[in-house]
């Protein structure tokens, strides 16, 4: 295992993203790594299996852009805003597969296949349509009571994309605010890219190892970029980008003005920091957030 | 007394509902400031929990997304949310859920999942997201919506979260730890299950009769006995919401 395991997003994207992988691009509203996809996109990979509780506007632009196959959600729309409107036209149309589930049945896939089980019970919601229409559902008698128990088998991606405030060159990550299913999709997936707002000395991590919530020997590997999760936001670097979700809603009816935004902001710029770049000072003052910091705590002297 | 929107009448008859030292689980939009509203009026020990894991929010800005920051800073915890689900939900904790969906049926089963057939969807919606859980799990759930007759079919094209099913004996019999739907507040009214599950009409918001309500439902809506009007937006809860909660009006208007 690499002591230092620094890349281009560029360079990792092409060594561990395959045409075909299932690739779970984590982030529950926080974090989400937008740059990671849209470097997916600018490298054309295909036929991809995406899988996210919220495909929000990071997966409608992948699938917008023809790279995947299937979709893998527990709910498919624009957050507070409305409908992914591309996602839901093209399943509407039968040109994108899909498998579905509640956000609880999706985060239990992630559960088994991080914890290495066979499958993760639930208790029954007295639904049944999706249990229905999903054959993935599955019930068990519970040996100790016999109830019944509702089970999802692990979902294991081929690659995990991870967004962090901050990482070491090895791979240990620091992530507070929203935590979603981070983790869980760290330890479920065979390879994880980690994409980071900053890279620290490795002093920095072990000052607060409560707030490690990726181990280095789950990452291969780990890209500094800044403003990777913009419109998405980083807890205490900046905001997320509530303007750029409603306006999205508005473009996205449309077909055309949602490939010539692919173009002007995707293909048209070599990476993130060009993206930044071009977004504006306007953008960066209107993201910008006050500081607001924690009580530091005292771990000892031992 | 102000005239006051659709909107604002659903959030306040909603947040009338809560109780001081209730647990909820907040959905974004109305019920988000249903809440808010409640936690500034006769509910100041309400503790918000949203399904991005975090507990005990105390937003300075209305949010528009479940999972804002303003959510988390100032927050009494955050979890993952494998744990706001099972630790939280799945465990008992949750007081009140907030459901909402395309279609109710007069069984209070929701659909937020697809109209016409599922594999040939006419109209994909979101989906579940967390609402088949809440739904089963919190002790009362509350759905807001507004009333019109094809959001109130007689049986809904998907049950996506499950109210009553076919009626109360069956969800008692499935064995679900929550009480089901205890209200839903609609911009005409509110319904409420009786003895059987069924919804039926319990109160009129002032100015609207039982006809009305009854020609924007899709099965023949009963009347309960004891039939009540709801009291009117008062100027302070108004205030409240459009100075405080939703000053650009983004949910309101």
């Amino acid at each position: 295992m690499p002591s230092d395991k620094r890349c281009s997003l560029t360079e990792a994207i092409a060594e561990f993203v395959h045409d075909g992988d299932c690739v779970y691009a984590a982030g529950f509203t926080h974090l989400i790594p937008f740059a990671a996809a849209h470097e997916i996109i600018r490298q054309g990979r295909r036929n991809l299996v995406l899988a996210r509780a919220t495909p929000d506007l990071i997966y409608e632009q992948m699938i917008a852009a023809g790279c995947a196959r299937k979709l893998i959600f527990s709910y498919m729309g624009n957050p507070g805003v409305g409908s992914l409107r591309i996602v839901r036209a093209e399943i509407e149309a039968g040109r994108l597969e899909w498998e579905e589930y509640s956000h609880f049945g999706m985060i239990s896939r992630l559960q088994a296949g991080a914890a290495g089980l066979p499958f993760m019970p639930m208790n029954p919601t007295a639904a049944g349509d999706l249990e229905r229409v999903n054959p993935n559902y599955r019930r068990l008698q519970d040996p100790y009571t016999g109830r019944e128990v509702v089970v999802v088998p692990p979902l294991n991606p081929d690659v995990a994309i991870i967004h962090v405030q901050r990482a070491d060159r090895r791979g240990n990550a620091h992530i507070w605010g929203i935590i979603g299913e981070q983790k869980e999709a760290a330890f479920a997936a065979r390879h994880v890219i980690l994409t980071a707002e900053e890279i620290v000395e490795e002093e920095v991590i072990r000052s607060d190892p409560n707030r490690t919530l990726i181990p280095e020997f789950v990452v291969d590997a780990v890209c500094h970029v800044p403003y990777c999760a913009h419109p998405s936001y980083t807890q205490g670097y900046y905001d997320r980008d509530n303007a750029f979700y409603l306006t999205w809603d508005k473009l996205s009816e449309s077909r055309e003005a949602v490939l010539a935004w692919l173009e002007e902001w995707v293909f048209g710029v070599k990476d993130r920091q060009e993206y930044w770049q071009k977004l504006g000072e306007e953008t960066h003052q209107r993201l910008a957030v006050k500081p607001r910091w924690s009580a530091p705590i005292n771990y000892g002297d031992y | 007394m102000s005239a006051y929107t659709a909107a604002e009448l659903m959030t306040i008859n909603a947040a009338r509902l809560l109780r001081d030292h209730d647990v909820v689980f907040v959905g974004v939009g109305l019920p988000n400031l249903a809440c808010n509203l409640a936690q500034r009026t006769h509910a100041p020990n309400l503790v918000l929990v949203y399904e991005a894991g975090v507990i005990g929010a105390r937003p300075s800005r209305l949010p528009l997304s479940i999972g804002d920051p303003t959510l988390v800073s100032g927050a009494a915890s955050v979890c993952s949310m494998y744990d706001i689900f099972s630790l939280y939900l799945q465990r008992g904790l949750i007081d009140v859920g907030f459901l909402g969906g395309a279609q109710i049926d007069r069984f209070g089963n929701i659909n937020a999942t697809v109209i016409g057939d599922y594999f040939h969807p006419k109209v994909r919606l979101p989906g579940s997201g967390g609402s088949m859980e809440i739904a089963a799990w919190a002790n009362r759930c509350y759905i807001i919506t507004p009333h019109q007759k094809r959001r109130f079919p007689e049986r809904v094209d998907f049950r996506t979260s499950a109210g009553f099913l076919s009626g109360r004996a069956e969800r008692i019999a499935s064995g679900v730890r929550g009480g089901g739907p205890q209200a839903v507040v609609t911009d005409l009214g509110i319904l409420e299950p009786d003895e059987s599950g069924e919804l039926i009409l319990t109160a009129l918001h002032p100015g609207v009769t039982v006809e009305q309500v009854q020609a924007n439902t899709g099965w023949p809506l009963r009347v309960a006995a004891n039939l009540r009007t709801t009291e009117p937006p008062t100027d302070e809860e108004l205030r409240i919401l459009r100075e405080e909660l939703d000053p650009q009006g983004i949910y309101i208007r």
